[in-house]
């Protein structure tokens, strides 16, 4: 590659994608749509959730695999976006699973939040369709149970003898991610089990946010091992976490 | 017995279900027991909805990474050698795909038709379905492992009651009085625990349950 191309490829690359987690959090307006990444919080980006907490931005529509847990690893009281939930940020949760965490439970029962429950397979996959520019997801998953029902579904439909629920796309105004490994173009490096819903979220939302445990430069994570492109990132935020 | 007991006695004999080499995935609860139980010469592939696929033993405190890797209830969880992670929707559609060979798992209700009732409780327990949904639907075989009735209430019934996991899911039924498999015809009694006999497992469930003349004593 010339030299001045492979220079104002990098120029491009490095693009001054930088915030800090308050930053982020600031950018996220009342009644937003957030997608947030993470299992049980494994993968949640943990410091933009807790500037997010700190800011008590309200009338939240939250798209999560669920409403992870009290009593985190790192010694939270409330780990990951059970801190968005416990301080009733949150309006509205899409979710697959809220049974580790008690408040939601609570916060449905006193009419505080309104819970909308999607089989996990099909939250990632409409996620997935959202950021794909698909127009639904066809799944036998739910068929002739209450989810046939349920405001994500757009109906049942035959296909060559077979039934199906389409369920819609997802998409929303903010994804909030976590990555262990992010370079100064954006490329994502996932560890363990964080890849979860990271990875299609970062497809899917007007505006990406991904929190860095590690920020290295560009090249450290070879281009065959980044796992989301830098293309789909708006904003690094640099979290800084020790290991484990 | 008690409920320990009964617990080791179910998952022992639900692990002679699988086979070397299946991909599986288990439940929470008494299904995390089976691992412990598996026949000699059975190595299975554990699948975790999260995002692993050849999930190894729980960690120590010294190699728990609780931050990075987890089983899908939250708790550290390790890799076996050979094992790898993915995605949520690469894990899903391994589900939906058909390339878990079996899935293990508890039940509120299950009914003669194969229907499977395990999530929800309307308006005393409403924990969302997680993963459940996808992995009736999706895995070759599906197996209930649980307790014969709940505090002498029935389980197995003849039309579930509660809001159903999925429709006609069920292969077979694994408790401490027998072994039950799902048949066009109903629930087929193919094996029971000599500490009961048939009319009392017929006692303890609602749905009719068909007695063959080769029934066997539970392996």
């Amino acid at each position: 590659m010339p030299e001045e191309y492979a220079d104002s490829a990098l120029k491009r690359m490095d693009m001054g994608k930088f915030i800090t987690a308050g930053e982020a959090a600031g950018m996220i307006p009342e009644n937003a749509v957030i997608m947030v990444g993470g299992f049980m919080g494994c993968g949640n980006p943990h410091k933009i959730i807790a500037e997010l907490a700190k800011l008590g931005t309200g009338g939240i529509t939250l798209i999560c695999n669920d409403a992870s847990m009290p009593g985190g690893p790192d010694g939270d009281e409330y780990y990951g976006v059970a801190k968005l939930i416990h301080n009733r940020q949150v309006k509205k949760l899409i979710t697959s699973h809220v049974g580790l965490n008690p408040e939601v439970a609570a916060q449905m029962n006193a009419g505080l939040i309104e819970v909308e429950l999607v089989p996990q397979g099909s939250l990632a996959e409409m996620v997935r369709a959202g950021g794909a520019g698909l127009g639904g997801v066809l799944t036998p998953t739910g068929l002739g149970t209450i989810v046939e029902k349920a405001g994500h579904v757009h109906g049942v439909i035959e296909i060559d003898g077979k039934s199906y629920l389409v369920e819609r796309p997802l998409r929303a105004d903010f994804a909030l991610l976590s990555g262990y490994r992010i370079d100064r173009s954006g490329n994502i490096w996932y560890k363990g089990t964080t890849r979860n819903f990271n990875l299609p979220m970062a497809t899917a939302a007007g505006v990406v946010i991904a929190e860095a445990d590690h920020l290295v430069d560009i090249g450290a994570i070879e281009p065959e091992n980044v796992m989301t492109s830098g293309v789909f990132v708006d904003y690094i935020v640099e979290g800084g976490r020790a290991d484990g | 017995m008690d409920r320990d007991k009964i617990k080791d006695f179910i998952a022992r004999r639900a692990a002679m279900e699988l086979k070397d080499g299946d991909i599986v995935n288990l439940g929470i609860g008494l299904p995390t027991l089976i691992p412990s139980f598996l026949p000699e010469g059975v190595r299975v592939v554990l699948h975790g909805e999260n995002g692993i696929i050849g999930a190894g033993p729980k960690p120590g405190p010294d190699e728990a990474q609780p931050r990075y890797v987890t089983d899908a209830g939250g708790k550290p969880s390790s890799v076996a050698p050979g094992g790898s992670f993915i995605d949520s929707c690469v894990s899903f559609g391994l589900i939906r795909g058909g390339h878990v060979d079996c899935t293990i798992l508890g039940a509120l209700e299950v009914d003669e038709k194969g229907n499977l009732a395990n999530w929800i409780i309307p308006g005393e327990k409403v924990p969302g379905m997680g993963g459940a949904m996808d992995l009736v639907v999706g895995a070759k075989k599906v197996i209930v492992a649980m307790e014969h009735t709940a505090k002498g209430k029935h389980k197995i019934l003849r039309e579930c009651r509660l809001p159903l996991t999925a429709v006609s899911c069920v292969d077979l039924i694994i408790t401490e009085m027998g072994v039950m498999r799902l048949t066009d015809g109903g629930i087929l009694l193919t094996e029971y625990n000599p500490e009961f006999t048939p009319e009392e497992i017929q006692a303890a469930t609602e749905a009719e349950l068909i007695i063959p003349d080769d029934i066997r004593e539970m392996i």
